[in-house]
């Protein structure tokens, strides 16, 4: 288990004292100028040596992704857009972040905009998140009455402004270009790619979008150093992580943990265990709504990192555990995630926007049993062909849960088919 | 999913005078001609002046940022939290119904809702104060199952706890948000494995929040109410 010192945020539940005098305390805004004298080409190194990958689900190496940006230029500013969308269903972690430990992240912003280039960092927050999004613009406040930020921050040389954003409730506002549209008072359709952020993003300039957790981690590798933070985990799955426990556990909870940690000990350690012992587990969705769920037998020996989970055909997604136990009808679990992505589907292409709520359609006759056993492999044909065929990865997303569930638990739902079949028989 | 302008619009709308100080300020927040970026913002400061978005508030929205207003109704009946349509006036209560609060027992709060407040969402029962309808993913799985009401979350709640909230409102009292069990945040609820065991605060950050707007609204004699309530959080 991960120790209390090599925790990165020793406040995540707001026991302490949350203000910028409290945060200091505990090691934050400590000297900022110095690392940032050390160039950005030093910081943007130290972050790739440190194996960090992305925290909001895809995984992509985040010191790789800063080196996209082009030099900056005087014509064209860039920007570092933070991704405080957080409505994977099942995450709760960057809400955390923002309300209780706001410093790291301001001064993440801080650290990785010069590294990029960017003066200027918009951090976009989910509309629903009010109390969260007031936490943090108080906290941007007291960081600019210290000058941490704003001109010459920390006395750096380096001019850095923070601004708070938010939305208005929608989940596919969380895709990356779908947010710069948004940050630019559009609707929130996906753009296509290429050209990617990093050329072109918001208002045309370069733009890197990174998730709360990915900036907010940043200043403590910094100071404790990349060989630190790769400490923890397998290779290529380096560092702790915020893992999210919700569903049927004793204690569900947000906890930092090291990557790569089995989910067993996981779940026992900080959740309290499955709800009526680990032998009552049924399945586990490891990494938040869109990626397929683990039946019990593979949860055994399963490990919480990106290539682990990669190779059982699931994913670490944004670390969000979601359990159920013996007595939940899984079926309807996955229905009720065909219904989020139909009510989510922001209806720029036409798999996606049709498929969502086809794919609905026949999940809810599933979970009543009133279909026919063929259309199991109609509904995987379709999965499939909205899988891919989509400029974002909703399609994906509302794809693989289904798939996932037709993987392990086929005979339930055929079993299903069946029992419906049979009681009407014996009705006539 | 097809969103449409109230068929009984208002004649007009008119920030009040702090919001469009708040509106202007909102502004500068962008680029030079990047005015458009504020629309989300303004909208929400007008759902929370006027408790929803009406065709007047969409034009005059429109011409403070140079759009066109069908651009503006276009982010407006795009992103969900827009009430195109009048909700409660006291409380319009969001109860999330995604899978991991589903697990938890979100049916339960939307039976609840059904037999308290009315069969249907988003009809306005009690005189007027008080509308539901169920939302997706709010975002605070750990505390499931859950409800939002205005800025708030409600969170760790059962059907007997969700029930007392309600009716509570229905008599125009406002609960304390937060956990409704005996939780500081999002920590395990039975023993706190990680960062030591005791509480330094009175409270987490949301809830501290709503404390200190609820005295700048009515006055310090609503925190003596509110805190007496609540004075032993976990740990």
């Amino acid at each position: 288990m991960l120790k209390d010192k090599d925790r990165i945020f020793s406040n995540l539940y707001g026991m302490k004292d949350r203000s910028i005098k409290g945060s200091m305390q505990r090691g934050h805004w400590d000297n900022t100028a110095k690392l940032i004298k050390q160039g950005a080409a030093w910081i943007v190194d130290e972050i790739k040596g440190s194996g960090l990958r992305g925290r909001g689900g895809a995984g992509f190496p985040t010191g790789l992704k800063w080196s996209f940006m082009p030099k900056p230029e005087a014509k064209k500013p860039s920007y570092l857009v933070v991704n405080a969308d957080e409505s994977e269903p099942g995450t709760c972690k960057d809400r955390e972040i923002l309300r209780h430990e706001p410093h790291t992240l301001i001064e993440g912003c801080l650290l990785a905009g010069f590294a990029m280039g960017a003066h200027t960092a918009y951090i976009y927050v989910r509309g629903e998140y009010v109390r969260e999004r007031e936490a943090l613009q108080i906290a941007i406040n007291e960081a600019y009455s210290k000058g941490f930020i704003g001109k010459n921050a920390s006395k750096s040389g380096w001019d850095f402004d923070v601004f708070v954003h938010h939305g208005a409730g929608a989940y596919i506002c969380g895709e990356e270009t779908a947010l710069l549209e948004s940050l630019e008072g559009k609707k929130g359709m996906p753009r296509m790619k290429p050209p990617f952020p990093a050329m072109a993003g918001l208002y045309g300039c370069p733009t890197t979008v990174n998730n709360v957790e990915s900036i907010a981690v940043v200043p403590t590798i910094l100071r404790r150093g990349a060989s630190w933070f790769s400490k923890f985990g397998r290779p290529n799955n380096f560092g702790t992580k915020l893992f999210c426990l919700s569903g049927h556990v004793n204690s569900p909870c947000v906890v930092e943990e090291e990557m790569s940690i089995p989910l067993k000990e996981l779940i026992d350690k900080h959740g309290g265990g499955v709800r009526g012992g680990w032998k009552n587990l049924k399945a586990v969705i490891p990494g938040g709504a869109s990626v397929p769920l683990l039946p019990a037998n593979m949860c055994e020996d399963a490990l919480m990192d990106f290539d682990w989970l990669k190779e059982q055909k699931s994913g670490l997604g944004t670390g969000a555990v979601i359990v159920m136990d013996g007595q939940t009808d899984v079926i309807k679990a996955i229905w009720r995630l065909s219904k989020f992505y139909k009510h989510e589907s922001c209806g720029q292409c036409t798999p996606c926007r049709e498929g969502t709520g086809w794919m609905m359609r026949v999940m809810e006759r599933f979970v009543s049993g009133n279909a026919e056993l063929e259309e199991i492999d109609s509904l995987l044909e379709v999965s499939k062909q909205i899988e891919g065929h989509t400029i974002c990865a909703l399609g994906d997303a509302a794809a693989w849960p289904i798939q996932g569930l037709m993987r392990h638990f086929r005979h339930e739902v055929e079993s299903r088919i069946k029992t419906n079949k049979n009681s009407h028989l014996a009705a006539e | 999913m097809l969103r449409r302008l109230d068929k009984k619009q208002p004649l007009n709308f008119k920030f009040s005078a702090k919001n469009l100080a708040w509106a202007k300020k909102q502004i500068l927040n962008y680029p030079k001609g990047r005015k458009q970026s504020a629309v989300i913002p303004l909208l929400f400061r007008v759902q929370e002046q006027e408790g929803w978005v009406s065709k007047p508030a969409i034009e005059v929205v429109a011409k403070m940022l140079d759009m066109a207003p069908v651009r503006v109704f276009e982010v407006a009946s795009f992103y969900f939290m827009f009430h195109l349509s009048p909700v409660g006036s006291v409380a319009h209560i969001q109860v999330c119904g995604t899978t991991p609060c589903m697990l938890r027992g979100s049916d339960g709060l939307i039976r609840q809702c059904k037999a308290k407040i009315s069969k249907k969402p988003m009809e306005i029962a009690h005189d007027g104060k008080i509308s539901w309808e169920e939302v997706e993913c709010l975002g605070a799985c750990s505390n499931a199952p859950l409800v939002q009401i205005g800025s708030d979350y409600y969170e760790d709640l059962d059907e007997e706890s969700f029930t007392k909230i309600v009716t509570d409102l229905i008599s125009g009292r406002k609960s304390v948000p937060g956990s409704q069990t005996k939780r500081f945040s999002s920590e395990p609820i039975e023993n706190l494995t990680t960062l030591g065991t005791k509480a330094e605060e009175a409270r987490n950050a949301s809830v501290e929040l709503f404390i200190n707007s609820s005295i700048k609204e009515k006055g310090p004699k609503t925190k003596r109410s509110l805190v007496s309530k609540k004075d032993a959080p976990n740990a």
